[in-house]
């Protein structure tokens, strides 16, 4: 199965600058479906950052984080050609990680 | 999906808990954070998550109340035509940031993400958030051992806090 996360690194000058869009529902539990009862809530709960083996970033997140999330943050001392991965785990425990090369 | 009646009747409390909520003023007393709270180590702030109120989704992340700064820019459009997907970002000149957090205070669940900023990473981060109406958007950022606030209104033409 292709992975869900499609992320791109881009190191300028000193500066990595990560772009992340995910495949999930991120169902809220609010919302009701084509049958009338709710949608289970579905969401992603963390999703991890790390740089050669470093944690750089961690999101924690709820219900109200978007449908296909993305995310933008930025960081030193990444290199080119240096591993990021990329990791999440959602309330239902499903999980998907994948490694990108630093441009 | 049903345009209304979504929400529960706690609805009624977010909406009474949001009006009460008065971040300016407040300062900085309060007292200090202990271990236990979710900024202070790295677990997923569960009851934070689940929080109908502000003030007490602040208080169980940080365990402290926060103090506005204009040193915090909070990027949000005006009117967001669509409430499930409104683009929201934090930038900030200040120093020794160790998290980030988004907070919409007229959801069903007030906060909305939480961003560990680890040493060498910038504060700077943009997401992508469901609001169900319109309200106010808080960012908090917590910095050397601090934490600050902005806060900016935006007003959602068609709710949406499932997509």
């Amino acid at each position: 199965m292709a992975s869900t996360i499609r992320v791109r690194a881009i190191l300028n000058g000193e500066i990595t600058e990560v772009q992340t869009l995910i495949q999930h529902p991120m169902d809220s539990g609010f919302i009701k479906g084509e049958n009338g009862e709710l949608t289970p809530a579905h969401f992603i709960r963390e999703l991890t950052f790390e740089h050669d083996g470093r944690k750089v970033f961690v999101a924690d997140w709820g219900t109200a984080v978007s449908k296909d999330p993305y995310v933008k943050f930025s960081f030193k001392g990444g290199n080119k050609g240096g591993d990021l991965k990329v990791s999440w785990i959602d309330n239902k425990g499903e999980t998907d990680a994948t490694i990108v090369k630093i441009q | 999906m049903t345009p209304h009646n979504r929400f529960p009747a706690t609805r009624r409390l977010i909406l009474k808990g949001a009006g009460s909520l008065a971040l300016a003023g407040l300062g900085v007393i309060s007292f200090r954070p202990a271990t236990a709270f979710a900024a202070a180590n790295d677990k997923y702030p569960e009851d934070a998550f689940k929080q109908k109120d502000a003030r007490e989704a602040i208080k169980l992340l940080y365990g402290r109340t926060a103090e506005p700064s204009d040193k915090v820019k909070l990027d949000a459009p005006e009117i967001a035509e669509n409430g499930a997907v409104v683009p929201i970002a934090v930038t900030t000149t200040l120093t020794e940031v160790t998290s980030v957090s988004f907070l919409v205070p007229e959801n069903p669940n007030v906060l909305a993400a939480y961003y560990r900023i680890l040493p060498g990473t910038m504060p700077n981060v943009a997401n992508r958030l469901k609001m169900a109406k319109t309200s106010n958007v808080i960012v908090l950022v917590e910095a050397g051992g601090k934490l600050y606030s902005a806060t900016k209104e935006v007003k959602v033409t068609v709710g949406g806090c499932g997509g």
